[in-house]
């Protein structure tokens, strides 16, 4: 905490003053965001710190009790903070110096770019009027992203939530929670009618979707209005008008929008689909008229292709969105994905928040998104800004809402589609703009104007955001995985980084939602910068518990094309075309690698021997200083000389020499070395004993053995174990429900056969055969649900 | 030579004497520098024959098997250099068919002492190259002098076990040996700890020191244990078996529950084995020992407050509850493959080895078994023997009931792990995470067994029985059984009950559950308490 500047003191009146540390503790835990919380005691008060305090602190709550001090001693000491939390303190002291003694408060700090609030762009006036009370009707990421602002304006929060979201962050954060029904979507977070229940019994002035969920139906809209309740997004009539893709293209033909030439209407059946295919002349995409995020979407380059990419659309849009109408475009080869960032009001003024770059993609969702784009000039820019708004005037949009664009290498753009919701990707807009989008929803939704005029839209800075998800970037780019975060580190105390998520250390990331972990985002003075702080963020990102795509996310932020800028939505399958291996390291990182695991060892080796409470022998040792060290990374072999230095290690790995330097400590995971001077971030995932590790290097988790010389020569003569043999077997690659189960035992298979369909995350995956078979058994039927790893059917 | 002496003298400081080589002319004096070097040169030529053990041939076939020498195992298991071997000269005295001619210095086992981490172990290792690693005589002695010389010095024993069986040829003295050792084994008990880690075959009656051990691992795929091989039980019973389905590390370590741990191949093993050596203290007057540890003491464990779901018949996994407790999230499991509806194992508390019991409410509910009782028991018993505190942690919906539990003897087994329980005189911290039910409750280091300090989390619920069950008595044939259900959830499912009558000491927030036992076990390092004087006791077998 560079300096505490209360940029709004709020008094929260259901913060009842307890006596007891117990209660305080867990008064904080139902009422705030509290992930991991530092209690500190000063004199009278204690003064809570919510993470993230080192550079930008969200909040610091300060509590006037008389506390026993003997109780108070749970304090976290987080690394490196020591300084900020007297600092805080100091700080603290002042700004309540002077209040009756009892009162207490909460005071707000947003997090810094460079020197600056986050959002020193955002505008509204003094005492103009404020919802009273918003309920956020979503969960995760978003609905603690909407909550984060309200706080900071004061307003009250209402989260709605499952039951299986019971103890999420959202529900934790809001001022009040209500539970609107079970786990899955269709009975919680879809269902209108609790929501509105909800809505009249907290007696919530204005409702925040979020996006996803019921953030673009229309019904919902107009519900809202018929109750009086403001929706804190577009009219209704907007939603409507380019929720429909048939509909809105006509809309954005008449306003004089550049369109991708294809069917203007629903494709009725597999054939004319074909018939359509083939006028407009492949490649041609095949997409769900109600989708969006990717689903319901398909691309298929001949008559073959389009005919089960209809199929599979049809049922994919049907389980998705309840509705199967089909549309058929042109699919424009190697384009861009980029999209402008709209703010309405109802006065009929627009502007646009400049672009974002979404190219890289996978399976069409995105993954990482950056804004500005590299590749855009100043007079595309204004073209595509200038479409965007007209659009949005065309529809008498009224809120913010995003205007996708494909734009190919001529730097020709076509108009894609119009997502009337908050973006999940906005948080980058506002880091180069500095405006809260949130806070500009709320206030148009309140009914005031834009306090910005276009030329009041900068673009300063530059911000990349990676989208963390829990999934396994090995198989396909990502397959969805779940699991508990055992442990759970977000890299807060690096500067000029966001983290937008929904969750904390012990939460669960289950198969009923999203499975988004955090939107990392990095802002820099230039490109370069962010994406420096963005890899440093990532190195620095603690996952346990389940499989994340930062392997991924990691690798491509170093590789060449991305770098330069050169990327396209068909980035993933051109640079990655048998699919990501894993950050493949050159023979210097290899040796880096070794260097670094055999001071994780020596650290390991003597801690081993540190016994406090023993009596030692009377035979003086030396302590060893040079060691030879043999490092197995996977199946490769490192020699290493060792010696001690005054302040850490000299490691020779081939013809290399590196210094080792820095604290080790296992206590944490994440290990900061300095080789050579240099800063390496790496991970210890995993310590299995008798030297084995699995270190995160780069993104990438490698398993390292790290031997002494008569262990190596002595593991010679073990014997490789044999592995067996799967591919008698189809297992599931993830988490899902049978959808459906094709073959029983006894029928033969051919090779990649489709044996079943699984549906997970909405998505159906086809799962086939690996060779060519008879069935041996099918351990599940359609309907069931299975875990990662279970065998579904087996052959002979 | 030279070279070879130098090597010797490296592994075998002590025995190495300098021998002063004067010349002189007369011819007695020749005689007598003679007759010294060749003495000299037999020390050093049966050294070399004793390093080689049962020859370089079978030091081949040893490790085509993938299986490490005796004298390699011991290497890898001591700190660099520590090794000190005894009785390197000793031969079996067997004069009967031929055996008075094939005589190899050590015979079929390697002995001695060193350090693990910079502290002391006996060792001895069976060496398969001589005679298949058979038990001797001899070989029984040299593994009785170490045994004797840690109760002494009280260190503990370790044994590498390689070997085909008893010495046939020697018959009776065989037997003899093994007894001897088993007599050891049994007076050491409870004074060091003993760790035999099997890495061949162990058959036979030599089962049996394993057996009386405190700990047994073995080596997946090259280790066996059992009474009868293959052969006899096809001849016995008629049933076809392989040695690996009667007695691999598989079967003992989930099957059977004779091995606490199975370990990939020979170098993993035995590192793993100083991994293990350094949990333990070195005998029964020493404290639990305590290693440098960077995890502070105070840390909070915010994940630990979403643990348990919120439907109270939700599984969980209670590994996500221990390791997020104990320092830096490092567990070692005792029997993890078996009985899993019970967790033991050692992990530090604030560098403090503890011994940790729990539930693990994913397997079987967690409910307690005849397995579970008996390998908690085992654990509870080994702590207490070496003043290892025990960290419980508790959600038990009962015992297991049914026909095969109660033929079985539930009772007599179940009685087991209180009897463990309530004997035990180590610090004793139980945290109750959710269900604490019926008999299980008591039994789980309650505080009525005097269970040092109780916690309550706030999810935990103390009562007889579940809801549903409690109701059907109390209100046998009522009707509105669901209102009634209802008011004894609200009356029971919570840790109040408990609380009030002080049998939990305190409710706390899951988070704080690591700072708060490292307190207590602070102040319990000085517990002391003694049971009253006995003979021994006579706890149900």
């Amino acid at each position: 905490m560079t300096s505490v500047t209360p940029q709004e003191t709020v008094q929260c009146d259901d913060f009842h003053l307890l006596n007891s540390n117990h209660k305080i503790s867990q008064s904080l835990i139902m009422h705030s965001h509290v992930r991991s919380l530092d209690i500190a005691c000063y004199r009278m008060f204690v003064l809570i710190i919510v993470p993230g305090y080192t550079n930008h602190s969200e909040r610091i709550h300060v509590f006037y009790a008389n506390i026993d001090t003997g109780n108070m001693a749970a304090s976290m000491r987080l690394q490196g903070c020591k300084s900020s939390i007297q600092e805080a303190l100091h700080q603290c002291s002042k700004a309540v110096a002077g209040s009756h003694p009892l009162l207490k408060r909460t005071i707000y700090t947003t997090m810094k770019l460079y020197d600056r609030e986050q959002y020193w762009n955002d505008r509204c006036k003094p005492d103009e009027a404020k919802f009273n009370k918003v309920l956020i009707a979503n969960r995760g990421e978003i609905a603690c992203r909407v909550i984060n602002t309200c706080r900071r304006l004061g307003i009250k929060t209402v989260a709605v939530h499952s039951e299986a979201d019971s103890l999420a962050v959202h529900t934790r954060s809001a001022d009040e929670a209500i539970c609107i029904g079970p786990a899955p979507s269709s009975e919680s977070y879809l269902r209108m009618d609790k929501i509105l229940q909800a809505i009249k019994d907290t007696g919530a002035e204005a409702v925040h979707p979020g996006y996803g969920f019921l953030s673009e139906n229309t019904t919902f809209a107009a519900k809202l209005q018929d109750m009086g309740v403001a929706f804190v997004g577009p009219n209704s009539e907007s939603i409507k008008a380019m929720g429909d893709k048939i509909e809105s293209k006509r809309i954005a033909e008449k306003a004089g929008v550049n369109l991708i030439p294809g069917f203007d209407g629903a494709v009725r059946d597999a054939d004319h689909c074909l018939e359509l295919a083939n006028q407009i002349g492949y490649p041609v995409m095949i997409k769900a008229s109600a989708g969006g995020g990717g689903k319901g979407m398909r691309i298929a380059r001949d008559d073959q292709e389009a005919r089960t990419s209809f199929r599979l659309c049809t049922e994919e849009a049907k389980s998705s969105f309840g509705d199967d109408r089909m549309l058929i475009e042109k699919f424009i080869e190697n384009p861009r994905h980029i999209e402008i960032q709209v703010l309405c009001d109802k006065h009929g003024n627009s502007l646009y928040l400049h672009e974002r770059e979404c190219s890289i993609q996978r399976r069409n969702q995105k993954v990482i998104e950056e804004a500005p784009s590299t590749f855009l000039d100043e007079e595309t820019r204004k073209a595509m800004g200038d479409q965007a708004c007209r659009l949005a005037n065309a529809v008498g949009y009224d809120s913010a809402g995003t205007v996708e664009f494909l734009v190919d290498k001529n730097k020709n753009f076509y108009f894609l589609e119009m997502n009337t919701r908050l973006q999940v990707e906005h948080p980058i807009t506002e880091m180069i703009t500095g405006v809260d989008i949130v806070h500009q929803m709320l206030r148009v939704a309140k009914g005031h104007s834009l306090l910005h005029k276009q030329e009041n839209i900068p673009i300063e800075g530059w911000a990349i955001e990676c989208r963390v998800y829990a999934e396994d970037p090995f198989k396909n780019f990502g397959m969805p995985s779940i699991g508990r975060l055992s442990r759970y580190v977000e890299p807060l105390h690096i500067e000029n980084t966001r983290c937008d998520s929904g969750i904390m250390e012990g939460s669960e990331i289950s198969i009923y939602y999203d499975p988004m972990i955090c939107k990392l985002v990095t802002y820099g003075k230039n490109r370069n910068l962010a994406m420096e702080t963005m890899i440093k963020s990532l190195d620095s990102y603690v996952i346990k518990g389940v499989t994340h795509n930062i392997p991924l996310l990691r690798d491509i932020l170093t590789e060449k094309r991305f770098v330069s800028g050169d990327i396209s939505t068909n980035y993933l399958p051109e640079v990655f075309p048998d699919g990501f291996k894993g950050k493949q390291l050159t023979v210097r990182e290899n040796q880096e690698l070794a260097a670094m695991a055999c001071a994780i060892y020596l650290k390991d080796e003597d801690r081993a021997s540190n016994f406090i409470n023993m009596k030692g022998s009377h035979i003086p040792i030396t302590p060893k200083t040079k060691w030879t060290l043999n490092v197995m990374i996977g199946k490769a072999r490192y020699e290493a000389q060792v010696s001690k230095g005054a302040d850490g290690l000299k490691v020779t790995v081939g013809d290399n020499n590196f210094d080792v330097k820095g604290n080790l400590s296992f206590a944490s995971p994440l290990i900061d070395l300095s080789i050579n001077g240099e800063q390496r971030l790496l991970q210890v995932q995993t310590r299995t004993g008798g030297g084995k590790y699995d270190l995160r290097f780069f993104g990438t988790v490698y398993p390292v053995q790290v031997l002494s010389e008569r262990a190596y020569s002595l593991s010679q003569h073990m014997l490789e174990k044999k592995q067996v043999d799967t591919s008698a077997l189809v297992m599931a690659p993830m988490p899902g429900v049978l959808k459906s189960v094709s073959v029983v035992a006894g029928d033969l298979v051919a090779e990649h056969q489709e044996v079943c369909v699984l549906e997970a995350m909405k998505m159906q995956n086809s799962l086939v055969s690996a060779k060519v078979a008879k069935v041996k058994k099918v351990h599940f039927k359609t309907g069931d649900t299975v875990n990662e790893g279970d065998v579904i059917v087996e052959l002979e | 030579m030279a070279t070879l002496i130098r090597s010797l003298s490296k592994c075998h400081r002590f025995l190495h004497y300098a021998v002063p080589l004067q010349v002189t002319r007369g011819a007695k004096t020749m005689a007598n520098v003679e007759l010294t070097l060749d003495v000299k040169r037999r020390i050093d030529s049966t050294r070399q024959q004793a390093l080689l053990g049962g020859g370089q041939r079978r030091i081949d076939v040893q490790h085509k098997k993938g299986k490490l020498t005796a004298r390699e195992r011991v290497q890898l298991l001591m700190d660099e250099d520590s090794f000190v071997e005894y009785d390197m000269f000793l031969e079996h005295n067997c004069a009967d068919f031929g055996m008075e001619k094939q005589k190899y210095p050590g015979d079929s086992v390697v002995t001695g002492r060193g350090t693990i981490n910079g502290r002391t172990a006996f060792v001895f290792s069976q060496d398969f190259t001589v005679f298949g690693g058979s038990l001797s005589g001899a070989h029984a002695k040299k593994v009785c002098k170490i045994m004797d010389q840690a109760m002494l010095v009280g260190a503990p024993v370790i044994g590498l076990n390689d070997s085909g069986g008893a010495r046939i040829q020697e018959g009776v003295e065989s037997l003899a040996g093994y007894a001897d050792i088993f007599q050891r084994n049994v007076e050491s008990s409870g004074v060091i700890p003993q760790i035999s880690m099997i890495m061949g075959p162990c058959a036979g009656g030599a089962v049996y020191s394993p057996a009386l051990t405190d700990f047994t691992f073995m080596v997946k795929d090259t280790s066996y244990l059992f009474i009868t091989g293959p052969d006899v039980v096809k001849s016995v019973t008629n049933e076809d078996v392989t040695q690996e389905e009667l007695g691999g590390a598989k079967t003992h370590t989930s099957v059977s529950g004779v091995a606490h741990k199975a370990f990939e191949n020979d170098v993993d093993a035995l590192l793993n084995l100083r991994e293990f050596f350094s949990y333990l203290p070195l005998n029964n007057k020493e404290p639990s020992p305590i290693r440098a540890c960077d995890d502070p003491w105070d840390r909070l464990v915010p994940g630990l407050d979403t643990v348990v779901p919120l439907e109270s018949t939700a599984a969980y996994d209670m590994h996500d509850v221990i390791t997020g407790v104990i320092d830096e999230q490092e567990f070692f499991e005792i029997m993890p493959t078996y009985a899993k509806n019970l967790i033991v194992g050692f992990a530090r508390m604030n560098g403090r080895t503890v011994g940790v019991v729990g539930n693990q409410p994913k397997v079987a509910a967690g409910c307690l078994d005849i397995n579970a009782s008996v390998k908690g028991a085992r654990f509870v018993r080994f702590c207490d023997a070496f003043n290892i505190p025990i960290i419980t942690f508790v959600d038990v919906p009962g015992f297991l009931p049914g026909t095969s539990q109660e033929y079985g003897g539930i009772i007599r087994h179940g009685a087991k792990l209180l009897y463990a329980f309530a004997e035990a005189t180590v610090p004793k911290v139980t945290v109750i995470t959710r269900k604490a039910y019926g008999g299980a409750y008591d039994v789980m280091s309650s505080k009525h067994l005097r269970g040092d300090v109780n916690y309550a989390w706030p999810t935990a619920e103390v009562a007889v029985m579940g809801a549903k069950g409690a109701v059907s008595i109390i209100f046998r044939g009522s009707k509105n059984q669901e209102d009634q259900e209802a008011e004894y959830v609200e009356k029971f499912a919570n840790p109040f009950p408990a609380a009030v009558r002080g049998f939990v000491d305190d409710i706390i927030e899951p988070q704080a559950t690591r700072m708060r036992i490292n307190k207590d076990l602070s102040v319990l390092a000085d517990k002391k308490l003694e049971n009253p004087w006995k003979k021994h006791s006579n706890m149900p077998l």
